[in-house]
């Protein structure tokens, strides 16, 4: 039956709150934290929430009775309080798939974290979660490689892999560059880093920067007969150069590269991304700027959602956090958002942030990448944390080393050998971490020299974004 | 008086991936690995190598995979019978992973000479 064109303001609650829906499988389900101007209804807030990261505009207009809005629209299905806090609460949005372009994280996010959230009949909004439906999945080429290519290139099974940024993160010139990751290989790292702000600076020109690491990868690697590499960024101003600075890395034999794909964008994310799987290079991610979007409780959106959409834009490693070292991230939380990067179906659990179940199919996992502020000491709980399908990258620990970064390398590398043998073998390496490492050390004075130069440095404040628990 | 430095010399080492930085294991440590792989559900498979080639992707099987073994003592015999039939040749020790068709566990037990 057509309606009639009824010119005005409606409540957004009318058309956008559907108490009785049951989303369909096919439906790109989220769920936001909302934070409501104080006077306006749960419903009122949600429903508005759904119209504006949807179909909905202030005012009814004409042209929509040229369509089926009610096959396009978001619906609001689902209220929730949010266990101890009073002013806000969850919405559960379900939108119909064929709002989004296939295979485009970049169309979903402009979508439903756009304009709803400069909203005034909001306070804050935080998008929490997203279920991605398989429909929508299959479209999206996610990891170039994953986690079994990576381990079968690089030649590293049965342990987490061994990582470090190059510092100071500023002003090396190429070679001095080349030399800090030819100590740290030497030393028994997997893998170098590129820091995220290193792009091609006046002290140091790209091209520069690849060869003198392309000659410290090759001799690091003949010298240790074990395969190395070193993240070459390519995260540059246009991607016309960074295809350009991806293709040289390629010419010099490089199996990684890296890219900043929050500052750099989903688009140019997931243009490298299918570069990398045509070119067969790993790809290295980085997520400067993810605090600002992701720290406050009430507002932005979860890392757990910028998980996912990295997933789905395609990376081989993405960058975590750590849980003991010096960056934000709480433990239950941290698990949540790693099982998204690396199992292919995840149930909802609230006590790890998960709102909803998530079936990735067969889209290959990523490698979690911890870094920031761990030194010898966290190795243990490094271990129990994040398990062997990490990377786990320690900068300061590694070249704070009185001896220098190849002994720091080594110490790191015993550690953690000592970790992953000790777990196997049955033991609780968290408890017994100590006395892991005091054996370990008895074989290796590069070990024993770290753990007497880190004893007392710990990183003990409390997050500020928690689970939300009553 | 002497010069005396606190900075020790880092001398690089050739190693062969997992577990290259620690000391060789004991019969009763790699006794505790083999029960972690068949624990895992992963299926021990013994591979061996001359030295000139130990970067290359591929050792030669020692046998076949052990599909299903769970006897901890077969795993120690085919390793040794390796090591006796290739006394020259790197040994290693894989917890093949059907499931993820990866490696859940790989190290050397015997190093060639």
């Amino acid at each position: 039956m057509s309606k009639k064109y009824d010119a005005g303001v409606k409540e957004y609650r009318d058309t956008y709150w559907t108490p009785d829906y049951i989303p369909l499988d096919t439906d790109l389900l989220a769920c936001f934290k909302c934070t409501g101007q104080e006077g306006v209804p749960k419903e009122e807030v949600a429903a508005a929430v759904a119209a504006e990261s949807s179909t909905g505009t202030w005012s009814t207009v004409w042209s929509e009775l040229l369509t089926d809005l009610d096959f396009y629209k978001g619906r609001c299905y689902r209220i929730e309080d949010v266990p101890g806090d009073k002013e806000s609460f969850y919405a559960f949005i379900a939108y119909p798939l064929d709002l989004f372009e296939e295979g485009s994280v970049t169309n979903v996010l402009t979508s439903l974290v756009g304009n709803v959230f400069g909203f005034k009949a909001l306070r804050h909004l935080r998008l929490e979660d997203i279920r991605f439906p398989m429909a929508f999945i299959k479209t999206c080429p996610g990891p170039p490689n994953g986690i079994c290519v990576e381990r079968d290139r690089m030649n590293k099974y049965g342990r987490p892999l061994l990582g470090c940024t190059i510092k100071p993160k500023l002003g090396l010139s190429g070679k001095n560059y080349g030399r800090v990751v030819y100590e740290c290989l030497r030393g028994g790292l997997d893998f170098t880093k590129d820091d995220e702000n290193i792009n091609s600076q006046p002290f140091q020109r790209w091209q520069n920067r690849f060869e003198f690491v392309a000659e410290a990868v090759q001799l690091a690697q003949e010298e240790t007969g074990e395969k190395k590499g070193h993240y070459l960024n390519c995260t540059a101003a246009t991607p016309e150069e960074m295809y350009e600075r991806a293709e040289f890395a390629k010419e010099l034999g490089q199996p990684i590269i890296m890219h900043d794909y929050i500052t750099g964008g989903f688009t140019a994310n997931t243009g490298l991304s299918k570069w990398c799987r045509k070119n067969g290079m790993l790809l290295h991610i980085h997520r400067a700027m993810h605090a600002v979007i992701d720290r406050h409780p009430k507002h932005g959106i979860h890392f757990r959602v910028l998980a996912k959409c990295l997933r789905l834009s395609g990376g081989d490693q993405l960058h975590t956090g750590t849980v003991v070292g010096k960056l934000e991230g709480d433990r239950q939380t941290t698990l949540g958002f790693i099982d998204q990067l690396r199992e292919s179906f995840i149930p909802e659990d609230r006590t790890r942030g998960n709102f909803f179940d998530q079936d990735w199919g067969s889209m290959p996992g990523v490698f979690a990448v911890a870094s920031g502020g761990i030194h010898v000491w966290h190795m243990p709980a490094l271990v129990a944390i994040f398990g062997d399908d990490s990377v786990l990258q320690f900068g300061g620990g590694t070249h704070g080393h009185p001896w220098g970064s190849a002994a720091g390398a080594a110490a790191n590398r015993v550690a953690l050998e000592a970790c992953v043998k000790a777990r196997n073998a049955g033991r609780e390496i968290e408890k017994e971490g100590r006395d892991i490492l005091m054996e370990a050390a008895k074989h290796s004075p590069e070990l024993a020299i770290a753990l007497e130069t880190w004893k007392e440095i710990k990183f003990e404040f409390d997050t500020v974004d928690k689970l939300d628990v009553g | 008086m002497p010069f005396k430095s606190t900075v020790g010399d880092y001398q690089t080492v050739a190693t062969l991936e997992t577990f290259g930085f620690l000391p060789p294991m004991t019969q009763d440590e790699i006794y505790d690995q083999i029960a972690y792989i068949i624990a895992q559900g992963w299926s021990p498979l013994v591979e061996h190598v001359h030295p000139s080639r130990s970067m290359a992707t591929y050792w030669s099987f020692w046998k076949l995979p052990f599909f299903g073994e769970k006897d901890l003592g077969v795993i120690v015999n085919e390793l040794e019978s390796c090591h006796r039939a290739y006394p020259d040749h790197h040994v290693r020790l894989v917890g093949y992973d059907a499931y993820t068709q990866s490696q859940g566990a790989c190290f050397v037990v015997f190093e060639g000479r």
